[in-house]
This record gives C-alpha cells, structure tokens and sequence, in this order.
C-alpha cells in the first residue's frame, strides 16, 4: 500500500516535473553560455521551483480526483434536464467559479496591482493593492461567466459563431480607443490567461454534453466554441475595469 | 523558517476563498437543483483538499521561483553591461538580440512539451483523416509562440503601440478563417488557448514587465503587458496556415496525378 503510494507520487510529481524541465534547461544554459554571472538567490529559486512542482502536481490531483469528474456530470445532467434558466445560471456560475480559482490569473493580478502602484496610478497601501487584484480578478471572472452563458445560447439557438467572434473582435478594438493606454496590455493578457487549467476542462464538458443532447451539433465545433468567447470577453471587461479605475 | 510558516497559512486561507466558489455552485446545483447525493464524497472532499493546499504551494513557489526567474533574465540580458552600451545610453534595438532569442527558445520549449498541445495535436491527426501530422502541428503552434514571444519583446523594446500588432494580427486571423479548410478552424482557435499554460504565464509576465523597466523610456505600466496576449495569437496564425498548406500540398499532388 505504502510503496504504491510512493510510486504514484513519484509518477504524479514527474508529470509536474516535466513542465517545468524546458524552462530550466533553457534558463540553466543561458546562464552558464550566455550570461557567464553567478545566478542571484539561487537558493531560493530552487527551494521555489519544488513547491511550484509540489503545489501544480496536488492542485491538478485534487481536480482529477474530485472537481473534474463531478463538473462533468453535472454539465451533463443539467444539459439533459431542459430547464434554460437553471442550465444558463449553471454556465454563468460555472465560468465565474472557476476562473476566480485560476492559478494564472491569481499572479498577473498581483503583478498588475504592483505595476500601476509603481506608475503611480492607484495609491500604494496594501489594502488598495489588493483592492484592485481582486477587482481585476472578479472582472474577469464576471466577463468569463458572461462569456460561457453567450456560447451556450449559441449552442440552443444555433448562431454562427463567427459573427460573434468578428463582432468580438470589432467590440474589443472600440473598447480599445476608449480605454487608458496603461490597462490595454493587461486587458489583452487576460484574454490569454483564463484559458488554462481548471476552465478549459468543464467548460469543455458543458459544451459536449450540450452538443451530444441537441441533434445535429458536433462536440468539437460547439466545445470550442465557449472557449473562444472565454478569451475574447475578458479583454473588454478589463479594458472597461481600467476606466473605472484611472 | 517561521516567517515562512505564517506566509504559507496566510496564502492558504487565502486559496479556500479562492476555491469556495466552486465548492457552492457543485453544492447548490447538485442538492438543490438536481436534488441528487454528492456522488464518491470522500474523494471529492479530499480531492478539494489537495485543490487548495497545491494552490497555495504553487503560489508560494509563484514568489521564489517563477517570478524571479523572468526578472532575472530580463535584467542580465538587457543590462547595459551586458549588451555593451555605456550606463543610461540609448541602445539601439538590435543590441537587445539575446532577449529576442531568450524568449523564442522558452516559447519554443515550453509549448513543445506542454501536454494539453500534445492532446490537441494527437485529436486533430484523427480529424483531418491524416492530412495534418500531430508533430507538424506541435512544432508549428510551439514556432508560432516562439515567433509571438520574439516580437513581443522587440515591442517591448521599441515602445511601439501594442494595439497595433493585435489588430494587424485579428485581420491576418480572420481572412485565414475565410480561406481555411472549415473541420480545422475550430481547432487552430484551440491551439492559440492551450499554448499559455500556468507555469509559463507567470514567467513571461515577470519577463516583460521587467524589461520594460531595465531599457530606458520605457513604462512597465504602459509597455510591460502584452507577451501572452502574443502567445495566444500567433499560434492561431501558424495552424491556420499549416493547414492552409497541407490543403494546398494535397490538391497539388492529386493534380499531378
């Protein structure tokens, strides 16, 4: 029992390990070709790079074991029930949720909060910082659930989806004239960043179970689709959140 | 050590209110709307354990590691020791090549290995029945990210307005679309979500914003932000053309026979 254990978490924390291995060898070469300088608090890092390889390879265990498989379920059941207001709360709920707990999201917010402190932009207390990481993480959540609550009426009433993307793409650009210069590469990022662990999975699951209850939909096509407007949405609730703020 | 100890309980609070959400809509739409049983408790329960405490690793980590490391990088490379400009001279961008090629290799790299691109590329070998390759679209979304990070930087460098890209890019993106074989768009807008895993995205970040304060007139604030926004379309672009040319290559050779 005790060594099957060992043994799995020697596997999981490979798995975790290997994420991190092409940014070591690049940086390690770097540093001993390119740079030629001793490497400030190595130390640190180092004692840094395992907890991140403990912390990912728990983090994504924990979602396998519990959230992942009773995401998927629920997608589905609430997909089969046919009620459009508890599915669309559920599709809200759903994206918000999960990109709140997003780890990526989680460290741009913090590094945004620092940024405009240092530029002068929001005052430099530590309780306005983390005002506004929270702000900036709640935005984004809002826009993600937005995002996947429009993918799923798209899927019930079967509108293309590059009408939306393209009046996305032409909403975000408008957006872009308006809002203040400082907040524009932050909002572009965010559009990058809710895309990632924990979201991707469920929102996948919501929109094949969806595409498997209504006929004539391809679950490639209609999963794809939620995601899409997941990167697309953030960038304009950010760019919205910046000139609420500056 | 103790400082250390305090750190990680005040993080860990700090992930149980990031993950409460989930616990209350999984909890909410199963007993009330569907009005079913928590299937497995046990193990969802445990599962939300290991959620939260390898979320507060991750960040703690997030701090000594993954952060300083793109600073790090991004201060050697663009010191002006380094580069050999004298203290506070204006460089000129071509002397911040090593950046340029820093970034492309961790682009490079890191998509190569990442294993949801791996998943992606296998799925997209089956649908296109064999015209595309899962390793042709692995190299060529991870030299559309290496290609993103590159220029992302020389923008960082050169202060250019980063809308500008974006926009050239979105028009790029959508007259592909129009011109695309159509089973493959849904996955080339996939592809440009996968690329930005959670471990790079604090990396790059850290990158970027660290550059735009080491090389002179540049605003972190206004100029920092923008490598993954790259990172996510670019790799749109490459499949998109991959596929664009794998069509093209086919075609040709059922016209020669």
């Amino acid at each position: 029992m005790i060594k099957a254990n060992i043994l799995l978490f020697y596997k999981k924390s490979k798995a975790a390990f290997l994420d991190l291995l092409p940014i070591i060898i690049v940086v390690v070469f770097f540093q001993s070709v390119v740079i030629q300088q001793p490497f400030p608090q190595i130390g640190e890092v180092i004692l840094g790079v395992l907890l991140v390889v403990l912390g990912l390879m728990l983090f994504i265990e924990g979602l396998e074991m519990g959230l992942f498989p009773i995401g998927e379920t629920l997608a589905y059941a609430l997909a089969k029930k046919g009620s459009l207001f508890w599915l669309l709360l559920f599709a809200f709920a759903l994206g918000f949720s999960t990109t709140i707990a997003e780890p990526a999201l989680l460290a741009i917010a913090k590094e945004a909060a620092k940024i405009s402190s240092e530029a002068g932009l929001i005052s430099s207390d530590p309780s306005t910082l983390n005002t506004y990481a929270l702000g900036l993480r709640i935005s984004v959540a809002v826009s993600v659930g937005f995002a996947i609550l429009i993918g799923v009426l798209r899927i019930l009433k079967g509108w293309p989806l590059y009408y939306l993307i393209i009046g996305g793409y032409v909403l975000v650009m408008v957006m872009t004239i308006v809002a203040p210069q400082e907040i524009i590469g932050l909002a572009y990022d965010a559009g990058g960043v809710t895309t990632s662990t924990i979201t991707v999975p469920l929102v996948t699951a919501l929109g094949v179970g969806l595409a498997n209850v209504i006929k004539g939909r391809s679950p490639l096509l209609d999963g794809f689709g939620l995601i899409a407007f997941a990167s697309l949405l953030p960038m304009i609730f950010v760019m919205g959140y910046g000139l609420f703020w500056f | 050590m103790i400082d250390l100890i305090i750190d990680f309980f005040k993080i860990l609070f700090y992930t149980m209110l990031d993950v409460l959400p989930i616990l209350l809509l999984i909890v909410f739409f199963q007993l009330v709307v569907l009005r079913q049983p928590i299937p497995h408790l046990k193990r969802v329960i445990l599962g939300g354990l290991y959620v939260v405490l390898g979320l507060a690793l991750f960040l703690m980590g997030l701090e000594k590691a993954l952060f300083p490391i793109g600073e790090i990088m991004a201060n050697q490379l663009a010191a002006p020791s380094f580069i050999g400009v004298a203290e506070n001279a204006i460089a000129d961008w071509t002397d911040y090549y090593w950046i340029y090629i820093f970034a492309a290799t961790i682009g490079f790299s890191t998509t190569i290995a990442e294993p949801s691109l791996i998943a992606v590329a296998i799925k997209a070998g089956e649908v296109s029945a064999g015209t595309i390759s899962a390793n042709g679209l692995r190299i060529t979304v991870a030299v559309g990210v290496a290609f993103a990070l590159a220029l992302g930087t020389f923008r960082i460098v050169t202060g250019t307005p980063l809308y500008l890209y974006i926009l050239g890019g979105y028009i790029i993106v959508i007259i592909q679309t129009i011109f695309a074989p159509k089973d493959l768009i849904a996955l080339a807008y996939d592809s440009g979500g996968v690329t930005t895993s959670t471990v790079t995205v604090p990396l790059v970040t850290a990158l970027g914003l660290e550059l735009s304060g080491v090389v002179p007139g540049r605003n972190p604030a206004i100029d920092g932000f923008g490598l993954i926004a790259f990172a996510s379309l670019f790799p749109i672009i490459s499949v998109l053309g991959y596929s664009q040319f794998m069509a093209l290559k086919n075609k040709m050779s059922h016209f020669k026979k």
